[in-house]
């Protein structure tokens, strides 16, 4: 039905094969004595704005696995289409995932149909997507873009619930980047001072939440292109290295050495133009 | 995922709400309120849409799930659109209301979503339908729905009359609406209003403080 999607959407109405062969999933790893493995997820501090010119998105750098940090400097503002982008909150490999397959299926269409892809169908897909998988896809979304009919923002939920509105927070540091937004938020508000809202709504996020921190970056999407940028600002607890931690080749003594040269012959050598006029 | 998705009793965000639907003479007002909460304690939208238009003259509204009853209306918009074109003409309400009704009852196990369809056809004016949780179809002269529906049935059975005019109605319905939110924690946000007849579609929004006040002091 849509102009092409990689993923096969099923016939009609629901299908809920996925809860069946997840509940049986659960009960062979429980029988044979081994835990289902914990996810890693981004506890995350991601937030957006509608402006007059655009949309301002905004998230913290910190990935988390349990109480250790697994990345200092993770990506969360995802690549979608040339004029949207995503924030993601909850498992990180689902967010990932989820915005990859969205990306392609979106250029795939942009492909076949000569139009640019709207915020309201990479919504709609998301949507679906996420609805199907019955909230085992544990993917917070923020989709902010830039289309023909102006500046949208959508959120989508882990079940598949889908929000239109005008400013947001996601993720596990969402009420401290609300309480900013909610005070500060304007209608049509100027460019910088959307950046400088949401720079403070994640900074609120990265002070009283645990599991966001590091930098914070943001990614500005108008008509004219998108200005992603990474770090918008740097962490204030930058830490020094207190030593080298590179080791001088000869640290390690090498007591053997064998070298076993390949044998290849060439069999057959073509060469083939390519036109690059 | 966030705790706050795993706490409560209803998968994800729901909408704790409010909803009603109110026939008159010569057309039907259908009303909600603006509030999605989670686990009975946050408010995620304080302005979510729950009038979903499923057709010309034919709108819905939800309760429940959001995921569900989104991808509930969905299904049932396209569907609906479809067999109108089929027929080639405009849907009876009772078709809209029976389409979500097998959706609700063939998927009863996994769904957590109800509904109240209103509109207006050709063949027998204003109407009112349930859709309640399990998939059963009532058809009524006017019907309130949702957590916030408890502490209104007085008030809805004292003050309805048949046969009202519009004015009259949508001071019933503004007044039911009032008096929910202000009893129901999760109902809350604006009242939205819509009034459907045979000439079109009327949508009005009453802002939180511009709603009727009783003993609010």
């Amino acid at each position: 039905m849509a102009l092409s999607n990689v993923v096969e959407t099923p016939a009609s109405g629901f299908n809920f094969e996925n809860v069946s062969r997840n509940v049986a999933l659960e009960g062979l790893l429980e029988g044979g004595h081994t835990k289902a493995p914990k996810p890693m997820k981004t506890g995350t501090t991601i937030a957006g704005v509608v402006c007059k010119d655009g949309v301002v998105l905004g998230a913290d750098t910190r990935a988390t696995s349990g109480e250790v940090v697994a990345d200092k400097m993770c990506a969360k503002i995802h690549y979608i289409s040339p004029n949207m982008y995503c924030c993601g909150a909850g498992t990180a490999a689902d967010t990932e995932k989820t915005t990859d397959l969205l990306s392609s299926n979106l250029t795939i269409f942009s492909m076949n149909s000569g139009r640019n892809p709207r915020v309201v169908m990479a919504v709609n897909i998301l949507q679906d997507m996420l609805f199907r998988y019955r909230g085992q896809i544990g993917a917070s979304l923020i989709l902010g873009g830039v289309d023909c009919t102006g500046n949208h923002l959508y959120t989508v939920g882990p079940y598949g619930s889908i929000d239109n509105v005008p400013y947001l927070a996601m993720g596990s540091g969402d009420l401290a980047a609300l309480g900013i937004l909610e005070d500060r938020f304007k209608p049509n508000m100027e460019l910088e001072e959307a950046k400088q809202l949401v720079r403070d709504a994640i900074h609120s996020g990265i002070m009283s939440d645990l599991g966001s921190g590091n930098n914070i970056d943001i990614c500005v999407i108008t008509k004219q292109g998108v200005d992603y940028i990474r770090p918008y600002q740097e962490s204030e607890y930058k830490d020094k290295r207190q030593r080298r931690y590179k080791y001088r080749p000869g640290t390690t003594s090498i007591l053997t050495e064998k070298i076993v040269p390949l044998e290849l012959e060439v069999v057959q050598e073509t060469v083939q133009r390519m036109d690059t006029a | 995922m966030e705790k706050r998705f795993m706490d409560s009793q209803i998968k994800g965000v729901s909408t704790g709400t409010t909803i009603l639907a109110v026939t008159f003479n010569g057309g039907v007002i259908i009303g909600s309120d603006s509030r999605a909460s989670i686990g009975g304690y946050y408010v995620s939208s304080k302005t979510i849409n729950k009038l979903i238009q499923v057709h010309d003259r034919i709108f819905c509204c939800i309760a429940g799930s959001l995921a569900d009853a989104q991808a509930v209306t969905k299904a049932a918009k396209f569907q609906i659109s479809f067999h109108s074109i089929q027929m080639e003409s405009p849907p009876l309400v009772k078709a809209a209301a029976s389409v979500l009704k097998e959706l609700c009852y063939n998927n009863k196990e996994e769904l957590q979503a109800g509904f109240i369809t209103a509109g207006w056809d050709r063949k027998k004016g204003p109407q009112v339908y349930t859709v309640a949780l399990g998939g059963m179809l009532l058809s009524q002269p006017f019907t309130i729905g949702g957590s916030g529906s408890t502490y209104i049935y007085g008030y809805a059975d004292a003050k309805y009359k048949p046969d009202m005019s519009k004015e009259e109605c949508l001071q019933f319905a503004t007044n039911a609406l009032a008096l929910a939110m202000g009893r129901d924690n999760v109902s809350g946000g604006v009242a939205h209003l819509v009034v459907i007849t045979e000439e079109g579609v009327e949508h009005i929004v009453i802002p939180g403080d511009k709603l009727p006040k009783f003993h609010d002091e």
